[in-house]
């Protein structure tokens, strides 16, 4: 049985099981799948066909490769704001005869020529945007129609001057080097390709037009809606691709120098089957100039392969269609599955073995036993504020509270009458904090540590520390700053609950039971931000012990109160102060008797610590129960306990009805009294201390022993 | 009033059809002698039936929401196949129904791309034409133009060749497709579930239409249709050209539905519009033909029009920014 249970628990200690989640939440991950097709590609085709995967193989490939690149991009641009453009075949091939009319029969300066032809690609671009774009019709059919239109002008034209075009009446330097010559052994038209390529990611990733257009291609009502020229950017695109195929075209006609009916045909298929299979979506929004350039070799490779085989008559089409549709499927049902496929496996539960639960009952003896001292609180602000997970007190009085509409609240002491925001943030405000000087410092979920000083002047002091090397999610960001405190150095410490989940699903981390939480230091005079204690079960409330060189910190799903030395000769040490408290242990603040009060946020279940033995049931649960059904850990009844330095509990506050505090995350004593603050309450409570000081306040605590 | 004005418009489409038609039946029977002999009437008729009932079996894919692409390539090599076979001395009989089989099988590979793998249908069907093109060029066929050789002289070359009382065979079978997709349309449960699933498909299938498998059958349907449109092309003519798969005769069609009213965005259209569109198309490229105008041109005059009705059609039937399909290309 112990053996069992220790082979569990290496088991789900040393497996990590919740890696695969994480790479699937990756946006990289898309691009998995047509790195794995060209890795297949080259593994078959390269056993097929000797001598394919060499340098001189793929470098007699370059110049080509460049051209359809070309294409492939402009169509990308196209499918990510949500159309299509199948005329880039037939520009290609008008832009060809128009370089070499202008160039070959008319002598004009190669410049010119060359100007004249992209401007005839941008021309057909735009007109298919302004068809598409602004009279909003149908991509596909207006561009298929502007296809045989512009491929029937050329033929036309062919018709008359296809023998003249071939033979220049002129020279020019330029217009034969990038027909013969190669840069560091590539052609022009790839290095050109190249340069298009890295261009066109810096615009998608980095500048306003490019974001316009993954916006409109990823939710064309949303871009309209939130007031983006949603017309001017589909049409952009389509003038984007015309040019490039355009540019293409005229590399074509450098290399080839002659134009035939042929020209540019199924350039339009080459392009679109190289985009998806790279993996950009149809209907736009998801896609990368990456997954063109990926997708681009993989079509190539295969087409000239289907040449080299020798297929008979047809075999080409046959292939490309396949892999067109095999493209088209997979990415369709990725893009249909993978948020479903994510949130089945994302959630993966660790082994955790709680102790036994201490006793609660009324009349046990134990010192949590039940009571009703919290009965008759005072309640501050009933209706008037939104979850205030940790309310404080500044020097004259005044509660602070964070709310979960991003507001820091503040009722002005002595009657608390009146709520006014003291600060917008934006972030649900957790904890709270004053420093020496009178600023309120704050852990803002999903934002980071900020300081509001009395003048409501908000600062951003961090919002992301040092990335683990073996993490897979980005853990530098700050998803969900808990609470936080200052040492007497002026340091501020504070924890992250868990670099798994956001503010929204904190509870389903409790389901991992894994150490996914943190205890950060802020050095504000250097400005520097470490991680110290890493792979903490939801390291919750954190407070400063009275020697100057440690802190109390709680761990929410451990149970467990422990001191950490940050200072001194003990520096670096960890020890547990409290193993087994019968609930969850949420903020920890000071007590005026010398001890510490701390929250408990909900109550242990049997239920709970059993299913914690046993991770192959919850991550069961997780998979085929709705969320609605999963078993959380108890939260809604809790209590207020206060403990000394060494762990003993000294007293035990409890609300028996449940119906004022049913949850309670912080409480703050206050010259004499107790105010209580959860984070899904609406309310903060107020309980007069028996016997407690009544000059007493932290900020007087904190400062004598600065002194 | 909303219903009175959308009464008018529909009179007001296919009314301007007729009238261009008409007009345009005017210029050619005025200015080309030619034109306005009764053979040359009688041949027009017979040679848009073919293009007619390829457009039948497009609107019927079009009114459940989708579109097939594939059509032409289904006829040019389904019907190849009946050919080369029956040269290889099968009988006649047994190489249709193989025919009929292989037409039906592209067909249903199309269907099931579209229902069930959920692949957008222009693409599904852009695809399949490709593939299934080179699978039978490459694998089945020994030549891209086959010969009717070996049933020159059974009842299978009365297909296309016919006539019945002096009414052509094409233009016959014409009639009764449009009738029976006419009644089918009209009259079965299964179109009127293929309007509803055009009109809204998450509506018809929230209210528990079979939507996947009326895609698949509205696929097998077309394949079917195109299969009769390939063995008239084929007795007809005496041969068939597979690389009509690469045409642009597809992009005819198109124009003939789009043209004669059938609304892209789906649910909407009649049998009687096709007539209508066919017609329409028939005289203009008869009348192009006869007044020997490239093949280019041609090209460029009919892409014009097409473009022009898909203009008008997106005005007739606008995109709402807040109601359109996202990824509706």
């Amino acid at each position: 049985m112990s053996f069992r249970r220790s082979l569990a628990r290496a088991r789900y200690k040393y497996v990590p099981d919740h890696v695969l989640g994480e790479l699937l939440s990756k946006n990289w991950v898309d691009n998995a799948i047509p790195v794995l097709i060209l890795v297949l590609t080259l593994v078959v085709l390269g056993s097929l066909l000797d001598g394919l995967v060499s340098v001189s193989s793929l470098l007699g490939m370059s110049a080509q490769y460049g051209e359809v690149l070309l294409v492939t991009i402009g169509m990308t641009v196209v499918l990510l704001a949500g159309g299509i453009d199948l005329s880039v075949g037939s520009v290609f091939a008008l832009a060809n005869f128009v370089m070499l009319a202008l160039f070959n029969m008319m002598g004009l300066p190669i410049g010119v020529a060359i100007f004249g032809a992209l401007a005839c690609g941008a021309a057909v671009g735009a007109v298919n945007g302004i068809l598409i774009g602004y009279l909003k019709l149908r991509a596909f059919l207006t561009t298929l129609v502007s296809m045989i239109i512009v491929r029937a002008i050329v033929d036309m034209l062919l018709l008359s001057y296809a023998v003249k075009i071939a033979n220049p009446v002129t020279e020019s330097a330029f217009w034969d080097f990038i027909s013969f010559e190669t840069l560091w052994g590539l052609p022009f038209s790839f290095l050109a390709a190249a340069v298009v390529a890295i261009a066109g990611h810096v615009l998608l990733t980095r500048l306003r037009p490019g974001w316009r257009i993954l916006a409109v291609g990823g939710s064309r009502r949303s871009a309209y809606n939130a007031g983006l020229p949603v017309k001017r950017t589909v049409a952009s695109t389509y003038v984007i691709s015309g040019v490039l195929a355009a540019l293409a075209g005229v590399f074509y006609a450098s290399r080839l120098n002659a134009a035939g009916s042929g020209t540019g045909a199924g350039l339009e298929i080459v392009a679109l089957t190289a985009a998806v299979v790279g993996g950009n979506s149809l209907g736009g929004g998801r896609g990368s100039i990456f997954k063109a350039v990926l997708g681009a070799v993989i079509v190539l490779l295969v087409t000239n392969s289907v040449i080299r085989l020798g297929l008979p008559a047809g075999g080409d089409s046959l292939v490309l269609g396949l892999i067109l549709l095999l493209a088209v499927g997979i990415d369709v049902k990725w893009v249909k599955n993978r948020s479903k496929l994510v949130s089945r496996v994302y959630v993966s539960p660790a082994h955790m073995e709680l102790s036994e639960r201490p006793e609660t009952a009324e009349g046990s003896g134990s010192p949590y036993a039940l009571n009703d001292k919290l009965a008759d609180v005072e309640l501050i602000g009933l209706g008037q504020i939104d979850g205030p997970e940790d309310p404080v007190l500044d020097e004259d009085g005044n509660i602070y509270a964070g709310t979960r509409h991003g507001d820091i609240i503040r009722f002005r002491a002595p009657d608390f009458a009146e709520p006014e925001v003291f600060v917008h943030i934006g972030g649900h405000p957790l904890g709270l904090t004053f420093d020496r000087d009178g600023n309120l410092l704050a852990c803002i979920a999903g934002m980071g540590v900020y300081s509001i000083s009395p003048q409501r002047e908000i600062r951003k002091l961090t919002d992301q520390t040092n990335r683990s090397l073996t993490s897979i999610i980005d853990d530098s960001r700050m998803r969900l700053a808990d609470d936080l405190d200052v040492a007497p150095d002026g340091r501020i410490f504070f924890s992250e609950a868990t670099v798994r989940f956001d503010m929204s699903d904190w509870m389903v981390d409790a389901l991992e039971a894994r150490g996914n939480g943190r205890i950060i230091s802020f050095d504000p005079a250097s400005g520097k931000t470490r991680t110290i204690l890493p792979n903490l079960r939801f390291p919750n409330g954190i407070c400063m012990c009275r020697d100057g060189e440690s802190f109390l910190f709680a761990q929410t799903w451990g149970c467990s109160i422990s001191r950490y030395w940050f200072a001194g000769p003990k520096t670096g040490k960890v020890d547990v102060v409290v193993p087994d408290l019968p609930g969850y242990p949420d903020n920890i603040n000071r007590a005026s008797d010398g001890g510490y009060w701390v929250a408990l946020v909900g109550m242990r279940t049997p239920a709970f610590d059993l299913i914690l033995k046993n991770p192959a049931l919850r991550k069961r649960m997780v998979e085929r129960v709705a969320p609605d059904e999963w078993l959380f850990p108890n939260m809604n009844y809790g209590c207020v306990v206060k403990i000394d330095i060494d762990g003993t509990v000294t007293d035990c506050l409890w609300d028996r009805s449940g119906t004022n505090h049913p949850m309670i995350t912080s409480m703050r004593e206050h010259k004499g009294w107790l105010y209580l603050g959860g984070v899904s309450n609406n309310r903060i409570g107020r309980y007069r201390i028996p016997g407690a000081d009544p000059e007493w306040t932290a900020a007087k605590s904190y400062r004598g022993e600065a002194a | 009033m909303s219903g009175g004005g959308k009464k008018a418009r529909g009179i007001s489409q296919e009314g301007i059809v007729i009238a261009i038609s008409a007009v345009i039946f005017l210029v050619f029977a005025v200015t080309q002698p030619v034109f306005r002999t009764p053979e040359n009437i009688l041949s027009l008729i017979q040679n848009v039936s073919i293009l007619g009932i390829l457009a039948v079996a497009m609107a019927l894919t079009i009114i459940g929401r989708g579109i097939d692409l594939s059509l032409v390539a289904i006829m040019a090599v389904s019907a190849a196949w009946v050919l080369q076979l029956s040269n290889n001395g099968m009988p006649i009989g047994l190489a249709c129904l193989i025919g009929l089989g292989l037409a039906l099988l592209i067909g249903l590979v199309n269907g099931i791309l579209i229902a069930y793998l959920e692949i957008p249908a222009i693409f599904a069907t852009l695809a399949i034409a490709t593939a299934a093109y080179g699978f039978v060029r490459s694998m089945l066929l020994e030549d891209n133009l086959i010969y009717l050789k070996a049933a020159q002289d059974t009842w299978f070359k009365v297909i296309g060749s016919g006539d019945v009382l002096g009414v052509p065979n094409p233009v016959i079978l014409f009639a009764i497709v449009a009738l029976v997709v006419h009644l089918f349309l009209k009259h079965a449960v299964k179109g009127r579930f293929l309007y509803a699933m055009g009109e809204n498909p998450s509506a018809a299938r929230i209210t528990g239409l079979p939507n996947r498998p009326m895609v698949l059958l509205q696929y097998l349907l077309a394949a079917a249709i195109a299969f009769l449109a390939g063995l008239i092309m084929a007795t007809s003519v005496d041969s068939i050209e597979t690389r009509i798969a690469r045409s642009t005769l597809v992009y005819d069609i198109i124009l003939v539905v789009v043209i004669g009213g059938v609304g892209l965005a789906g649910g909407k259209g009649k049998v009687r519009n096709v007539i209508v569109g066919t017609l329409m198309i028939g005289i203009l490229l008869n009348g192009m033909t006869i007044l020997n105008t490239p093949y280019t041109i041609q090209n460029i005059i009919k892409s014009v029009i097409l473009l022009a009705a898909i203009i008008v059609d997106s005005v007739m039937n606008p995109r709402d920014e807040q109601t359109s399909q996202q990824g509706d290309i």
